[in-house]
């Protein structure tokens, strides 16, 4: 099928950067999207032109790297679906698709489609971590923790740090990402120790590293690869509460 | 510090004086409701209040407390949640979010110039001072021709009934807003309290309303 391209292009953060439009006329509906994109590249490469940069890495939906708005939608809108798992059987010959990347002042743009995600990782050497000693790993029918507990904890640990969350929000607010790495130690043994520094040290870190606040829009669920569940985030609040008394 | 400078923390002052501002919104409806009941009855309702001596200027300040807090606040936060999006992307759609819940900031401006107007006309006598007659010795003035007169004009009835749409709108976001902030929801509780919260602005809306526009079309008279 063939499709029209309006990509994002900007050189660094002192480009003001603008959308260049780019046909693609020969996609496979077995494609990839960021195979797809690569093949957009090849012919850019090909014609001598500066090729389009965007993140990636597992191309599985598991490491987080994706971080293409597509048609107004981080990771293209598609249901727990990141951007290499979108397939262009989702969309029609003729189709024009808009290209962006993640936009927020936490988030500035590197090159093109690539931002830099650094602040999430602020976040997480704020508090998204445990200093007990646990010893080795110990047998796993002989941890006291019940089954529902270490599902809660697994679905917060679902989180693959992609940030559609905050490119989601309309307040650039990635309290979802905290909310979800602050549940997922907090319910265990091992991280209920230090769980009231961390709730107040990443919530602290989020803001220090221009995150705006959460106002409850619930957009970062809605286009979360993950699916992780707002739920998460009235769990940080709680968290938060106790931290406080 | 940290409950008035942080990010969750601020998120827990604005839930808080949320609550006190809706507990009040719905109690003050109820007392308004009176209206339908005839003069005796919102009179004596009044009579009650007045009775009450200086808790009524405790409520007052604690009302005018939580009200200022939660402007000033929502002001504070809507301003650095500008300020972390300084652009958007070209195409924007979203998934989940509504009108009411983008809007909270207007909505609430619109709801502040509201109760200024609301004060200046059934309180501080302000605006139309010909609508008060004293009723009795003890300095009380007669609620029910009060109200009724007060909205024999178009203009506060106009005023009345936008003002109590952007209430609509306002609380339909914030009410659950509320809860999810002070960490009472989970997975299941959510969109319940979404529709519920929808309702609760609906039924407010409607309340409100109906007493000048039973006014305006005469089913409640002098």
């Amino acid at each position: 099928m063939k499709l029209k391209l309006h990509v994002w292009r900007q050189n660094g953060q002192n480009d003001k950067g603008k959308l260049e439009t780019y046909d693609a006329p020969n996609v496979s509906p077995d494609q990839s999207f960021l195979e797809m994109l690569d093949d957009v590249n090849l012919d850019l490469a090909r014609t001598g032109r500066d090729i389009i940069a965007f993140d990636h890495d597992c191309r599985e939906g598991i490491c987080g790297m994706c971080s293409q708005v597509i048609n107004g939608v981080p990771h293209g809108g598609q249901d727990r679906t990141t951007v290499c798992q979108l397939h262009m059987r989702k969309f029609k010959d003729g189709d024009e698709i808009f290209i962006e990347p993640w936009k927020a002042r936490a988030f500035p743009v590197i090159k093109d489609l690539v931002v830099d995600r650094n602040g999430l990782e602020k976040i997480m050497q704020a508090g998204g971590y445990t200093s007990c000693h646990t010893g080795g790993v110990p047998d796993g029918n002989a941890l006291p923790i019940g089954n529902p507990v270490a599902e809660y904890s697994m679905d917060a640990a679902e989180c693959i740090g992609c940030g559609a969350c905050v490119a989601s929000c309309p307040n650039s607010s990635a309290m979802l990402y905290t909310g979800a790495k602050v549940a997922q130690l907090a319910v265990l043994p091992q991280g209920k120790v230090e769980a009231q520094q961390r709730v107040l040290a990443m919530t602290e870190a989020a803001k220090e590293n221009g995150f705006g606040n959460c106002s409850n829009h619930y957009e970062c669920q809605a286009s979360c690869p993950k699916g992780i569940n707002v739920k998460f985030i009235a769990k940080l609040n709680r968290e938060y509460m106790k931290a406080l008394l | 510090m940290q409950l008035t400078q942080s990010s969750v923390g601020r998120k827990i002052i604005m839930a808080v004086t949320g609550l006190v501002l809706i507990s009040f919104v719905c109690v003050h409806l109820l007392g308004n409701s009176s209206m339908f009941f005839g003069a005796d009855a919102i009179n004596a309702y009044a009579q009650k209040l007045h009775s009450l001596g200086p808790f009524v200027w405790v409520f007052r300040l604690v009302m005018l407390a939580a009200f200022a807090i939660h402007l000033v606040f929502g002001i504070q936060l809507t301003l650095e949640n500008r300020a972390a999006t300084p652009e958007t992307n070209v195409q924007v759609k979203r998934l989940k979010t509504g009108f009411g819940a983008e809007t909270m900031i207007v909505s609430g401006g619109v709801l502040f110039f509201f109760v200024v107007y609301h004060i200046l006309h059934f309180t501080a006598r302000v605006t139309n001072p010909e609508i008060y007659v004293p009723l009795g010795d003890a300095g009380m003035v007669d609620v029910y021709f009060m109200v009724v007169n007060g909205f024999r004009s178009a203009l506060p009835v106009i005023v009345y009934v936008a003002g109590m749409i952007f209430l609509f709108l306002h609380v339909s976001h914030g009410f659950q807003s509320l809860f999810q902030t002070l960490g009472l929801s989970n997975d299941k509780s959510l969109p319940v309290m979404g529709t519920f919260g929808k309702l609760v602005g609906f039924v407010l809306l409607l309340g409100y309303i109906a007493i000048p526009l039973s006014i305006v079309f005469g089913y409640i008279k002098l």
